[in-house]
């Protein structure tokens, strides 16, 4: 074997135990020492390979100061870059030399000086010993797995990869390309199936020598040599040819993020690393200097041990990429600005606006707080300040009623209101006269709940005691900006829950519609609606319309209004508030 | 972005360099102990004036999170800050009596410095009113930050600047040397920033808090930018465009996620509104060194004058970075 170097010359003790471990090392050596030590200690050979880029100084210093162990062996260096081969033969070298020299070593545990036992080695042992055929290795085949980060999967192992993902990206990426349009495909030797999994195994002697002494091993060395990460898959792939027990996971706690790379951990996951009843860990940050003392030194309490069980560790990183990956809906900060239609929610929770309601009832507002619970804004987008609930000055997020700050941004504004008020339901009246700049993101918010009784607007200038010709001339500007929103409202990109009345039918049946959306408003109370909203006195208001028309001003989008009077369910009394059961 | 565009950000980064270049002579090293920084260490450049008051805490806080050595530029203080720092072993110091405005408050200064002193290590450039807040900053220090960011080939990592102010008049409590400013100003606005894009730089940029409603809730085109890249893995090609808000190359600006996900970031406490304030407001005014002819300080000093209150019911308390990333004002990101 070439390159072997024991420390004691060639006769090596034997009385080691049962479990050998191969470690690969690169950078925080002192830790890695201090890992060999542990591992020693239990009675455990180990067999540490250590990467070639590490300076010649570093590595020295390091061998020599595990020269007091005779049962620790250095394998040959290689130079191992994440991806590529070398970290494939750093291992299969190591695991020679571990098979060779410690013939009593059953199980061969491949770990890195980034990892960590969190339990007794002890306890690892007998748990091997207890399984003496098992291999205990992640192997699944790659249509089966979402693992994969960049799309290549299956590409992996029919593309060729010689070119460096972390220094020649740009070759990387375009070789790739190249073959895809070529649609080059590699002969997988053998038949073999590819499979893949994490890298941190444990395998038995039988399984790991039968990889290693194969006739065919220079073959899928070869096929290997041009795979894309191959250390997550030739070892994954060849235990299927051999293992007769496999158990697929790995004893090593080891959590990747949404790039494929590993999480790390630190002092303040102590209690959770604990709990885990995990072997093994990594990665840790080698100045986590609470974790390697509460673990290494054997500062742990004495507890009931069971099987391993990382579950809540799994939900900890699974939400952090899913935190990286979707994100909070609604949210717009400094590390969160999604490109439009990317936003996962344009706001946070879900909000009501009404429009043309509060010009057809007099009470509106009050009535709809006491009906629903909601928060009830006035006009928040009105033109001369933002009318809040009870028209404070200021609300929730110290969002301020300055019409100037929520104009620069009205987006930012609504948005930040919702967030603000995560948790209680906003409403707000909206009406023609106030900012449209949002028409199309409300719209568009699957959050939004419109409901419009279109032409209301003319209401207030029915009662306005104002010249008509002004009048005529503001009633013409806001039925063409309904107008413009309506046909916001109904195109097909809409998304929103929206309903739209016309003046004359909503006033035949107020309560049914009322009742609908109070329904959709959350808080769910199963009694009907008891009390109407007070609706303002319409009398006289079909003969302001005509009078609209007589001057060449034609309002179309209340519906149709008898001229003379009464339209159908209007009183010429002012009528009281009535019950529905 | 085209070939035209790359090219003239290009030649614009060129520009700030060489000007950076030229600005050097300006400064002279009054404690140069850079001799001790270590091929890691984690760098905190600062340009600062009259700030003596507040320089025992700002020290303590950022050793503590790890920081291993200060560069910083003192110009023309005469309150006895740049003889404190000349005092503390791990502080390098140039003086300078020339123009703040000139040197583009400051930006030139500390890009020269950075260009000589920080290639290669993670450099933090905040001012002494500024403390760094990041994910799990209470039980790992910046280093296991900026290993990660390493690790995850991150280079810039952005911090936005939150307004921090104290609940009553800006003058009631006074501000005693080496005391945490936070104890006084410890109120800020939790959701009232405005967002939008730069398109020729790709940086955010976010006006709101206090200083908008307050100052300028009726021409918030002139609220002062909120968005800050200060920590940042420094290469000497590197070059700050104004203040710590834009970066070119302008990969290094791109510290948000554009499709629905959030990068980790952290929070810039800026304790400016402390009882010292008023007095550096009149003299700012006087000297006229700030940005856009210091029309912020203008602002201030007008509304300054009626009711230096900016507390109002709704103001946060600042308890944790947790509080701050629940209510969406920084991210842990992918770490965890």
């Amino acid at each position: 074997m070439s390159g072997t170097m024991p420390m004691n010359g060639t006769m090596i003790d034997t009385g080691r135990g049962p479990v050998g471990i191969v470690m690969l090392v690169h950078t925080a050596l002192d830790r890695a020492e201090q890992v060999a030590r542990h591992w020693y200690a239990a009675g455990c050979p180990v067999v540490i390979h250590c990467d070639k880029n590490t300076p010649r100084g570093e590595y020295n210093a390091f061998r020599s100061a595990l020269s007091d162990l005779p049962d620790i062996l250095f394998a040959a260096r290689h130079r191992c870059e994440w991806g590529t081969w070398g970290i494939v033969s750093a291992t299969q070298e190591a695991s020679e030399l571990m098979l060779a020299q410690f013939p009593q070593v059953r199980h061969v545990y491949l770990a890195s000086g980034s990892c960590l036992p969190l339990r007794p080695v002890e306890e690892l042992i007998t748990y091997l010993t207890d399984r003496p055929r098992t291999d205990f290795i992640e192997s699944a085949t790659t249509a089966d797995v979402p693992w994969t980060v960049g799309g290549l999967d299956e590409e992996r192992f029919t593309l060729r990869f010689p070119f460096s993902w972390k220094r020649q990206r740009h070759l990387f990426d375009r070789y790739v390309a190249i073959q895809r349009a070529l649609r080059t495909k590699r002969r997988i030797p053998n038949g073999i199936i590819p499979h893949m999994g994490s890298q941190w195994w444990c395998l038995t002697r039988q399984t790991l020598s039968a990889i290693l002494q194969d006739p065919e091993r220079s073959t899928y060395d070869r096929f290997f040599r041009r795979v894309w990460i191959p250390d997550e898959s030739y070892f994954q792939t060849l235990a299927r040819q051999y293992s007769t027990n496999i158990e697929s996971r790995s004893l090593t706690l080891s959590k990747f993020d949404f790039q494929g790379k590993p999480h790390i951990f630190y002092d303040d996951h102590l209690q959770l690393l604990r709990r885990s009843d995990c072997f093994v860990a990594r990665k840790i940050w080698p100045h986590a200097t609470l974790l390697f003392e509460t673990f290494l030194e054997g500062k742990h309490g004495a507890r009931e041990r069971t099987e391993p069980n990382p579950g809540k560790i799994d939900r900890i990183f699974a939400k952090a990429v899913e935190r990286r990956t979707r994100g909070r809906p609604g949210l717009y900060m400094h590390s969160r600005f999604p490109n439009q239609g990317w936003e996962n929610g344009t706001t946070s929770e879900q909000y009501s606006i009404f429009q043309g309601f509060s010009d057809l009832f007099e009470d509106f507002e009050p009535w709809l707080a006491k009906a629903t619970g909601a928060q009830v804004h006035g006009h928040l987008f009105a033109p001369n300040r933002v009318e809040y609930a009870g028209r404070q000055s200021i609300v929730g997020g110290a969002l301020c009623d300055s019409a100037a700050l929520r104009d620069y941004s009205p987006r930012a504004f609504l948005t930040s209101l919702i967030w603000n008020t995560r948790g209680e339901w906003q409403c707000f009246q909206f009406g023609p006269q106030d900012n449209q700049d949002l028409n199309w993101i409300l719209a568009r918010d699957p959050n939004a709940q419109i409901s419009v009784i279109s032409g209301a607007w003319a209401i207030p200038l029915f009662k306005s005691n104002r010249n008509f010709a002004e009048i005529r001339a503001e009633a013409a500007e806001l039925q063409k900006i309904e107008n413009t929103h309506l046909k916001v409202l109904r195109s097909p990109y809409s998304k929103a829950r929206i309903r739209i009345w016309t003046m004359a039918d909503f006033i035949e049946s107020p309560m049914e519609p009322l009742q609908t959306i109070i329904d959709e408003i959350g808080h769910k109370t199963l009694r009907r609606l008891t009390e109407a909203p007070k609706m303002t006195d319409l009398t006289g208001f079909g003969q302001f319309l005509q009078n609209l028309k007589n001057q060449g001003m034609h309002p179309h989008l209340m519906g149709d209004f008898p001229v003379v009077q009464d339209p159908v369910g209007l009183q010429s009394k002012p009528r009281k508030p009535y019950l529905v059961q | 972005m085209g070939a035209v565009q790359s090219y003239r950000l290009r030649n614009q980064r060129k520009r700030w360099r060489i000007r950076a270049f030229r600005k050097r002579r300006e400064l002279r090293a009054v404690s140069d102990r850079t001799n001790t920084i270590k091929t890691d260490d984690i760098l905190l450049f600062s340009t600062l004036r009259n700030e003596k008051v507040r320089l025992p805490y700002f020290l303590k806080y950022y050793r503590e999170q790890g920081v291993n050595h200060f560069l910083i530029v003192d110009n023309d203080s005469d309150d006895g800050s740049l003889e404190y720092l000349i005092k503390q072993p791990d502080v390098s110091v140039w003086y300078t009596r020339k123009s703040y405005k000139r040197s583009r408050f400051g930006v030139d200064w500390l890009n020269w410095l950075q260009m000589k002193y920080a290639h290669g290590h993670w450099s933090l450039v905040v001012d002494p009113d500024e403390f760094l807040i990041y994910p799990f900053c209470d039980t790992r220090p910046l280093r296991a930050l900026t290993d990660w960011l390493d690790a995850s080939s991150i280079k810039s990592f952005s911090a936005m600047l939150l307004d921090m102010y104290p609940k009553g008049r800006i003058d009631a409590q006074p501000y005693s040397e080496g005391q945490d400013p936070l104890e006084i100003t410890s109120w800020f606005d939790s959701g009232n920033y405005m967002i939008s894009k730069n398109p020729k730089f790709g940086n955010l940029w976010i006006q709101g808090g206090p200083r908008a409603r307050k100052f300028f809730a009726d021409k918030p085109e002139a609220a002062p930018a909120l968005n800050k890249i200060p920590l940042v893995k420094w290469d000497r090609r590197y070059a700050y465009v104004s203040s710590t808000h834009m970066l070119l190359p302008r990969g290094l600006n791109l510290v948000y996620d554009e499709w629905g996900g959030e990068k980790a970031s952290g929070v810039l406490l800026h304790t400016k509104f402390l009882d010292t304030f008023t007095t550096k407001a009149e003299e700012e005014l006087e000297r006229k060194q700030h940005y856009a002819a210091s029309i912020e300080y203008k602002a201030y000093a007008e509304s300054l004058a009626q009711n230096p209150d900016l507390w109002c019911k709704w103001s946060e308390k600042y308890i944790n970075w947790r509080q701050l990333e629940i209510l969406g004002l920084m991210s842990k990101g992918n770490w965890a």
